[in-house]
């Protein structure tokens, strides 16, 4: 088994853990291990800055601001959590395991389409791509994580008597 | 000029947002100005009254990849005309300052996504315009919260969220077989041998039906139109849902596909199955948003089909019809607001008579009813006209059939509409029941002016689209 094998065993059961979780906090944590453990993945295959991006941002950033929202709300007693999970589990277990049936399946089929793939040019800078090629793009992230801001505002944040 | 419709309503928001809390109420006049500026300057060119070439150096110093074309230019006043129909309703449909407040942020917000999704020239960029107006749409829905809100919201984040992936899969499969994903680099990957540019083009387009609420993925669509408030309902059904799914599919259909055979074939099949489909579902409805809302469905399937006829009068009719039913659709969610206000949220059949009481809802509820059925002169019955003959100058007469047969099912659902909610003596229960106010009224009024205008001055605006080629 190669340290390949391993990391995506791993990146699998830390992303059922983010989706299985029944607490906020727990599957923020999972889904940040899932995108640290896909950082290590991308960086073993030689994308350096798509790593160091995605560390930096899905494992960092997005975890920060799920926390604070999270922060926002109120926990259930625990007994509705252990119920709730329990139920959960026995409602959804099937989906797991057909995840992982599929996944195994699929490493046995040799897809026959060999790709070219495209030399990386001067464009391959990254800093070259994200402000000469796809500012557009990044002025639609500022607008979505601004939106984002807004939905917090609208679900989380109490009325006050002034709002009215 | 084409930055400063992404950049004017972002400086909006951004202003609206550094205002005072008691300056707050200002935002909505301030989202209603952009809208406004929106439309009139974009209508004003094609007319020959105005001519923004002047403002070019500010595109070429800003250097975004945006460009206008007459496809956009549809898009755009139909998103200006929605928005502030929607801010006027906002008035009395949301009950708090805060509401309002935050509804005309994410107005704004959507509004740079659909001028985005209008201008833009790069599959991946198409994306992230549509992701911006998907979010600030989730948030709509929610915004007066309560259960059946967040139900509706729900599905539709848990099905954009499969739209997503099956885009990006898409973006990413054209990048590893293209080097990149502008709209000509993917017309040229169509051209190559080998299954995967097809493959990832049919993903694409999956994404874009599950957006636009097509046949089978239309389940989120009425949930989340009949969950949210009126105003919502109003700027969603009138043009986010159709900017995010239907325009980018007439785009593909215009700048990549071209006359395609297995292209066309997709949309006639999959527009001919949402016609049908969407106008047997709104038939049986007691709701008369939920009847709205499959009524969209079905609409949107028509707007599809005519993707799937003769390559250029396909794309013009297409896009007639699109904004004929971005308004016509927008104004009667307006009425359906209206008639909310007056009797509360009761099946249509509790409803009956009201049209003595509320006539001007009823009237303007008649004229778009009748547009969006396909009577003549008014606006929907030409791009009805104009579907049929770009099916029939393809051979597709049983294509052509199903859209003339669905029209005759369109116009039993809104006779049924009509005779329910207006028809017949006023019930006793609303004898204390008044004509809706005029940030109601206005934009009903307005919109339905628009449907009777496009429809006697159809020539001039056909002739318009066929000589910008469109």
């Amino acid at each position: 088994m190669t340290l390949m094998t391993v990391l995506l065993i791993l990146l699998v059961l830390a992303a059922l853990w983010a989706s299985m979780t029944t607490l906020l906090l727990r599957a923020t944590i999972a889904l940040a291990l899932a995108s640290a453990l896909l950082a290590v993945v991308m960086y073993s295959l030689g994308a350096q800055i798509a790593a160091v991006l995605e560390l930096s941002v899905c494992a960092g950033l997005i975890s920060v601001v799920f926390v604070s929202v999270i922060s926002l709300t109120q926990r259930k007693p625990f007994k509705d959590y252990v119920d709730r999970r329990l139920s959960r589990l026995s409602r959804f277990w099937p989906l797991p395991v057909v995840l992982i049936g599929a996944g195994i399946a699929l490493s046995f089929v040799h897809a026959p389409v060999q790709v070219a793939l495209p030399v990386p040019g001067a464009e391959g800078d990254v800093r070259v791509v994200l402000w000469n090629f796809r500012q557009l793009d990044l002025f639609g992230q500022i607008l979505i994580i601004l939106a984002g801001v807004i939905g917090v505002l609208v679900l989380f944040k109490r009325e006050g008597k002034d709002d009215n | 000029m084409s930055h400063l419709l992404l950049l004017v309503p972002f400086a909006a928001l951004i202003i609206a947002n550094l205002l005072p809390r008691s300056a707050r109420p200002a935002a909505a006049g301030i989202a209603f100005g952009v809208l406004a500026l929106q439309t009139v300057a974009v209508a004003l060119p094609p007319l020959g009254l105005a001519d923004w070439s002047f403002l070019d150096p500010v595109d070429a110093v800003i250097g975004l990849h945006v460009t206008m074309d007459n496809l956009s230019l549809l898009l755009l006043i139909s998103a200006g005309l929605a928005g502030m129909a929607a801010l006027l309703t906002a008035g009395p449909g949301l009950k708090t300052g805060r509401e309002r407040f935050l509804f005309a942020n994410l107005v704004m917000v959507a509004l740079i996504g659909i001028n985005g999704i209008s201008m833009v020239r790069d599959l991946f960029s198409l994306y992230v315009f549509i992701e911006v107006t998907a979010v600030a749409t989730f948030i709509l829905v929610v915004i007066r919260h309560g259960v059946q809100a967040y139900e509706g919201a729900w599905k539709y984040v848990i099905l954009s969220a499969v739209a997503s992936v099956l885009m990006l899969t898409s973006v990413a499969l054209f990048l590893l077989v293209e080097g990149g994903a502008s709209l000509e680099a993917v017309q040229h990957a169509l051209t190559t041998p080998g299954p995967i540019p097809w493959i990832s083009a049919a993903l694409f387009l999956s994404g874009l039906f599950i957006k636009g609420g097509l046949v089978p993925f239309h389940g989120w669509l009425a949930d989340a139109y009949s969950a949210a408030p009126g105003p919502a309902s109003v700027f969603m059904a009138g043009i986010v849902t159709k900017a995010s799914g239907v325009f980018a599919l007439m785009r593909l259909a215009q700048s990549v596909f071209g006359d395609a055979l297995p292209a066309r074939w997709i949309f006639l099949v999959v527009g001919a199955v949402t016609l049908v489909i969407g106008a047997f579902l709104a038939l049986t409805q007691s709701d008369m948003k939920r009847m709205l809302a499959y009524s969209s469905v079905s609409q949107i399937g028509y707007i599809v089909l005519a993707l799937g006829g003769s390559p250029q009068l396909g794309i013009v009719a297409a896009a007639l019809h699109f904004f004929n039913h971005a308004v016509s659709k927008g104004q009667l969610f307006a009425n359906a607001e209206a008639i909310e206000e007056q009797v509360g949220a009761i099946p249509m059949d509790r409803m009956g008579g009201l049209g003595s009481r509320m006539p001007v809802t009823a009237g303007t509820s008649a004229v778009a009813s009748l547009s969006i059925a396909g009577l003549p002169p008014l606006a929907g019955f030409w791009s009805k006209l104009l579907i049929v003959i770009a099916l029939w100058q393809v051979g597709q007469y049983a294509f052509a059939a199903i859209a003339i047969l669905t029209s005759l099912v369109t116009l039993g659902y809104f006779l049924s509409l009509q005779r329910r909610v207006f028809f017949g003596a006023p019930l006793p229960e609303w004898a204390s029941v008044r004509e809706a106010g005029g940030r109601l009224i206005i934009p009903a009024l307005v919109l339905s002016l628009i449907t009777v205008i496009v429809g006697l001055a159809f020539p001039l605006i056909l002739s318009l689209l066929l000589g910008g080629a469109l």
